[in-house]
């Protein structure tokens, strides 16, 4: 398994071959469409991160101090960033995920997405990762 | 002066603006619309020249601000036609002076078992404040349904209607949907029953008929960022003997008459409803941006933007899958819409990448949302300086984006 940082540094590099907001986008709706669908056992009330605009389904599961992480969304664009923050923290250890500092969405221009209005449950989503990992990392799961 | 849309266009400095590499459409002006030169020219000629606190001038430069000040209040007094001047009540905008209202007269008129009426279609700023007013004086709330079309159940809304009603309050237009309520009727409506009527003219104050004594309303409240005025800056209009009768919402500076360690007495309308120092450009910015509309005649207005939208229906309906919400019988700028198995979220996004500029989701009308069964929708809307053109733009973005989708 790659180390956070450099699977950030490959998204970085992917996205530089974009250079046209169209051109990302596409690839992120792709790279949504191209995720595998939340198996239906999953798709419950408490794994919803509520956005105001779009909801994300995020099941978290914490083994042997790693945490793996899967997710759906009703939006392409939110479900294709999702993808792209599972590349970085799924099958990580619990500790590294805690310590991460995310630096690619302003990296590759998308972190609007993040940081506005709570839009998207990006953010949220991102918190509930941290928060599982502390307690994974904790040894209380 | 004629409407003369490349004038019009050319008086809006940000409509130059490229977005994402392209010429920036902008379809949000439900969220707030953008400034004509004037209006900007009038805030920074305050800040420049004039800036000071008002009155209480014993100085020149506070002389000239408190003067602007009130000024704009005429100004805002004609373009209303309230009664009075001291009728117009300055706010942050329209979410305050609906508050104002609904603690005021609560607390003046509203007692345990009486009835409070507000519609499904309320933006969150005239639905939650009456109902956090019910729960503080055990009144009741009752909500008047909208039909599929968007047109209100005005036969629901006599049945509500009782001499237990106390309070109707309705937007004129919504800014979910684009109707026009029938205010002079329902306002009629609510008279008969002996109740008072506070309108939200949000969206409709820019758009449509303005005249509060024509609608009869006893209460009228709009913001100045959505007539082309700046933002922080609200009008409550309120009958004189409905604002004498309420006590004043906050306390503080400006709003008294005399203060003693015993008891306070209030200064006399509006400042009665006005604590602390006021935000002191917003109204001459707003006045300049009345001042900008009276340059015109309204009816073209009106005509121009029931020209973009109807073609912007047309336009519209003819995109495979896309489901236009609101076809109520009266109808205002607003072209609100989903396209199948398209999310909001993701149509919104990927429009501003070609420089269009829309709202997505449920623009603070959770309950039409939740009527209409749906999460949110995509909204163009519309105002004086949009064209044809604007419509077309968007149009063919929707196509491009459709196309990135794979659809």
């Amino acid at each position: 398994m790659a180390a956070i940082k450099d699977i950030q540094a490959q998204i970085i590099e992917d996205f530089s071959f974009l250079p046209e907001w169209d051109e990302r986008y596409a690839y992120l709706i792709e790279l949504g469409q191209k995720a595998p669908p939340l198996a239906e056992a999953y798709r419950t009330e408490e794994n919803i991160v509520r956005g105001c605009q779009s909801l994300v389904w995020l099941h978290r599961e914490c083994r042997q101090g790693e945490v793996y992480l899967q997710s759906d969304s009703d939006s392409l664009i939110v479900k294709g960033l999702a993808a792209l923050l599972l590349q970085v923290f799924s099958g990580q250890p619990a500790e590294a995920v805690l310590k991460a500092d995310l630096t690619f969405f302003e990296a590759i221009g998308l972190n609007k997405h993040l940081s506005s209005q709570r839009a998207n449950g990006l953010m949220a989503m991102v918190q509930e990762i941290k928060a599982f990992a502390a307690r994974c990392a904790g040894g209380s799961i | 002066m004629t409407f003369d849309i490349k004038k019009i266009r050319s008086d809006f400095p940000i409509l130059t603006t490229f977005v994402n590499g392209k010429p920036l459409v902008y379809l949000d002006n439900a969220a707030t619309t953008q400034k004509p030169q004037p209006v900007i020219d009038a805030i920074i000629d305050y800040y420049t020249r004039y800036n000071s606190n008002i009155h209480r001038g014993t100085h020149h430069l506070s002389n000239l601000a408190t003067e602007a000040h009130e000024a704009a209040r005429k100004t805002v007094q004609m373009y209303i036609n309230a009664q009075h001047e001291h009728e117009v009540v300055f706010t942050r905008g329209t979410t305050e002076a609906i508050n104002l209202v609904a603690f005021s007269f609560g607390e003046a008129f509203v007692n345990p078992g009486d009835d409070v009426i507000v519609t499904e279609m309320d933006h969150h700023s005239n639905f939650v404040p009456w109902q956090m007013m019910c729960e503080r004086r055990g009144a009741n709330f009752h909500v008047v349904p909208f039909d599929e079309n968007g047109d209100l159940k005005l036969d629901v809304y006599q049945n509500l209607l009782s001499d237990k009603t106390r309070i109707v309050a309705f937007n004129h237009v919504s800014n979910s949907l684009g109707t026009i309520n029938p205010a002079r009727e329902m306002i009629q409506m609510a008279h008969d029953a002996g109740a008072a009527v506070l309108v939200d003219a949000a969206q409709s104050v820019q758009h449509i008929e303005h005249d509060v004594r024509a609608l009869d309303a006893d209460f009228y409240a709009f913001s100045g960022h959505k007539i082309y005025g700046p933002t922080g800056i609200g009008v409550l209009y309120g009958k004189e003997k409905w604002l004498n009768a309420m006590p004043p919402y906050q306390g503080g500076g400006e709003m008294i008459d005399l203060v003693t360690i015993e008891k306070t007495t209030y200064n006399k309308l509006p400042f009665k409803f006005e604590a602390g120092t006021p935000n002191i450009v917003g109204p001459i910015g707003l006045a300049a941006a009345i001042d900008y509309l009276n340059g015109m005649d309204f009816n073209e207005i009106v005509t121009h933007e029931d020209d973009a939208l109807n073609y912007g229906r047309e336009q519209l309906t003819q995109i495979d899958g896309l489901k236009i919400y609101g076809n109520a019988k009266h109808r205002t700028s607003i072209l609100a819409f989903n396209i199948d198995g398209v999310h909001h979220y993701d149509l919104g996004t990927l429009l501003d990448t070609h420089g269009i500029a829309v709202r997505t989701g449920h623009h603070c009308t959770q309950p039409i949302m939740q009527a209409l069964g749906i999460e949110g929708t995509v909204r163009a809307s519309l105002a004086l300086y949009n064209t044809r053109e604007d419509i077309d733009a968007l149009v063919l973005s929707i196509h491009k984006v459709l196309k990135l989708l794979g659809r």
